[in-house]
């Protein structure tokens, strides 16, 4: 004992600081600094009012603002949909093929995102399987087709977000304590109350942080609305990365993404405080 | 005595292992029933059986008359004391006890009335707002009673609950469920691999052994009247001396041990023939020490001084290893390390156990206690 506090008392003061100092310096130079360049370019050239950005960011593309929502919303309720039953599946029965079917979820990061989506441009093509398929069993949406459609876009952001839905909800069942369900069984709860008074909630945690991973790199992402959708279905991160690249007009660019951010950060805190799960947003 | 757990002929196997052999006995009402063995012997799985965790499959299992074998946990009036009590996490102590009364969908006012009433008997009135995190080992493990008991069931059934606390706590607790169990006068069953605990807390023990029940009584008759030697061997320290039936009569057989040295030992309901293998049994506090005549002859290897006794170890010419207990004060020979002395017991102290055929367990349970004697 006396060793090391004699230890401690030798330590430099100035040692936690220069522990912090690598990511406080990323952060500054990654996070801080684009930030408010990105600001101060929001704010607009001088020919127009400050508010001119945001100002369009709501009316002429509020309606990819909406969609973009829109769709993200409905592919986290989907990755939700999906991946919890899988999740439980292989946190509670899949015995020794476990890591085997954790591996399967992973799998697909082997290959880019970009080629991944391309190959759904394949399966849904009009005149693929997957259209002959549902078509004959009058299954088909009203447009006739899967490609270039909403259905398309929201099914693309749900495959491609799928594992950061699974992997979180996964970790949060594994660790509940199996005895806690004997524990609800034995307390007059048959499998299904077990479920929901003890392992559900125990599981929220997984299940908010997953709905993160997934809700807001869809909302800004492009590459499905792009490949899959038609420019009925363009969204958000299409204009943004249009307004930057090819028309230039970066004020509206970073209006539009702050306008992103702000309205993200809102309803991940409100999500947040209705899960009861503050400690972990 | 009304039974409230009846087991008939109980077996369970996992795969072609057999983990509760021909389970068969009755547990009465307001009995602290303990099931004692090592790990291993089916303690645990014949616990789980009566929850209803697990299925036997032969035999039945019958609470209050009613044959339950086949009916789920959640529809039997048995409640568990988990080992590692799986309080649940998210909820507070108070909705944890009100968890049981709450699935049973009884009304709110008499869950809150019974929930007071258990976080009285557990002392646990200033924690009821606190997560199972914020407490200590001791607090949890009264959670966990709490929230079993505040259910009335027919019989409370524990698995090992005091084994993740410390010794001295332990002990707290031991006194702590025995009051709580007078209290409110609930059948308990206590699984436990602690002989001491068993010994402190139970009406009637059962001793198990790979899977079958070896013996049932109270603890005085499983100390003073072992039916084999490994229930000797696993209550208590016991002197287990190789011996050859002579002849037998009226409950008292004589024997002769190792050297043709003749003994005399209590042997009921014994039925061998004369000239069979047999142990003879003898516990070190009634052993006697003298320097020379009659007796056993044995040579003492170490003598500890304990307080009111003086702990010997001896062994015999053949190799046996005993231990004796001899009162510090008192009449008592010169104790010397490598001198000889004689072993005497009366015949009533004495008892003749069929031969053990492993004594594996036996060995271990011996060598540990030397080794703590040696250390002291």
């Amino acid at each position: 004992m006396a060793g090391i506090a004699a230890g401690g008392g030798r330590r430099s003061p100035v040692a936690p600081y220069l522990l912090v100092a690598p990511g406080v310096l990323w952060l500054l130079a990654f996070y801080v600094v684009p930030t408010v360049t990105l600001a101060r370019t929001s704010f607009g050239p001088a020919d127009a009012a400050w508010y001119d950005g945001y100002q369009r960011a709501f009316t002429v593309y509020g309606v990819h603002l909406g969609r973009s929502f829109g769709y993200a919303l409905a592919a986290t309720l989907v990755c939700v949909l999906l991946g919890y039953p899988l999740a439980y599946a292989i946190a509670f029965r899949a015995g020794k093929y476990k890591n085997f079917l954790l591996g399967l979820v992973i799998l697909p990061f082997f290959t880019t995102f970009l080629v991944r989506t391309f190959a759904w441009k394949t399966i849904l093509n009009d005149g693929g399987i997957v259209v002959q398929v549902l078509g004959t069993i009058g299954m088909l949406p009203e447009e006739g087709r899967l490609l270039n459609t909403v259905w398309a876009v929201i099914g693309g952001l749900s495959y491609n977000f799928l594992p950061f839905m699974i992997l979180p909800i996964y970790v949060s069942l594994e660790k509940i304590d199996r005895k806690l369900t004997e524990a609800a069984n034995d307390l007059y709860c048959n499998a299904g109350q077990a479920f929901r008074k003890v392992v559900l909630p125990l599981s929220m945690p997984g299940v908010l942080a997953g709905s993160l991973l997934t809700f807001i790199p869809a909302t800004g992402d492009f590459i499905n609305a792009e490949l899959l959708g038609s420019p009925n279905q363009k969204m958000l991160g299409s204009v943004i990365q249009g307004q930057f690249l090819q028309v230039r007009d970066y004020s509206l660019a970073a209006s539009l993404s702050f306008v992103l951010m702000v309205i993200i950060t809102i309803m991940v805190l409100l999500y947040a405080r209705a899960l009861g799960t503050e400690d972990l947003a | 005595m009304d039974s409230v757990i009846t087991l008939e002929h109980v077996q369970k196997r996992f795969g072609t292992y057999i983990a509760v052999h021909e389970a068969h006995f009755d547990i009465g009402k307001g009995e602290f029933f303990s099931m004692l063995g090592p790990s291993g012997c089916g303690k645990t799985t014949t616990l789980r059986m009566i929850a209803g965790f697990e299925q036997p499959d032969s035999g039945r299992i019958l609470l209050e008359g009613q044959d339950v074998s086949r009916v789920p946990p959640y529809r039997r009036n048995v409640n568990t004391v988990f080992q590692h009590y799986a309080l649940f996490p998210h909820m507070t102590v108070r909705d944890n006890v009100a968890f049981g009364p709450r699935s049973r969908k009884l009304e709110e006012a008499e869950v809150q009335k019974r929930v007071k009433e258990l976080l009285e008997v557990t002392r646990l009135n200033q924690f009821a707002e606190r997560k199972p995190a914020q407490l200590s080992g001791g607090q949890q493990q009264r959670v966990a009673l709490a929230r079993a008991l505040v259910n009335y069931p027919s019989a409370l059934l524990l698995d090992e609950p005091l084994g993740a606390l410390d010794l001295k706590l332990r002990q707290a607790m031991q006194i702590e469920l025995k009051r709580i169990q007078r209290e409110v006068g609930i059948t308990f069953i206590y699984v436990t691999h602690d002989q001491e605990e068993a010994l402190t807390m139970s009406d009637r023990i059962a001793v198990m052994n790979e899977g079958r029940v070896e013996q049932i009584g109270t603890p005085e008759e499983i100390y003073h009247s072992p039916s084999t030697v490994f229930v000797a061997g696993f209550i208590g320290v016991a002197n287990l001396l190789p011996a050859r039936v002579i002849g037998l009569m009226d409950n008292r057989a004589v024997v002769t041990l190792a050297g043709e040295q003749r003994a005399e030992a209590t042997a009921p309901g014994w039925a061998a023939k004369p000239g069979s293998d047999a142990t003879l049994m003898v516990r070190p506090e009634r052993l006697r020490l003298s320097a020379d005549g009659p007796g056993v002859a044995a040579t003492l290897t170490t003598a500890v001084f304990q307080g009111p006794v003086v702990r010997c170890l001896l062994a015999t010419p053949d190799g046996v290893e005993v231990i004796a207990h001899v009162g510090s004060e008192g009449p008592r020979p010169d104790l010397q390390p490598g001198r000889s002395y004689r072993l005497l017991w009366d015949a009533d102290s004495a008892r003749l156990l069929p031969r053990a055929k492993a004594s594996a367990p036996l060995d271990l349970q011996e060598r540990t206690t030397l080794d703590l004697a040696g250390s002291h």
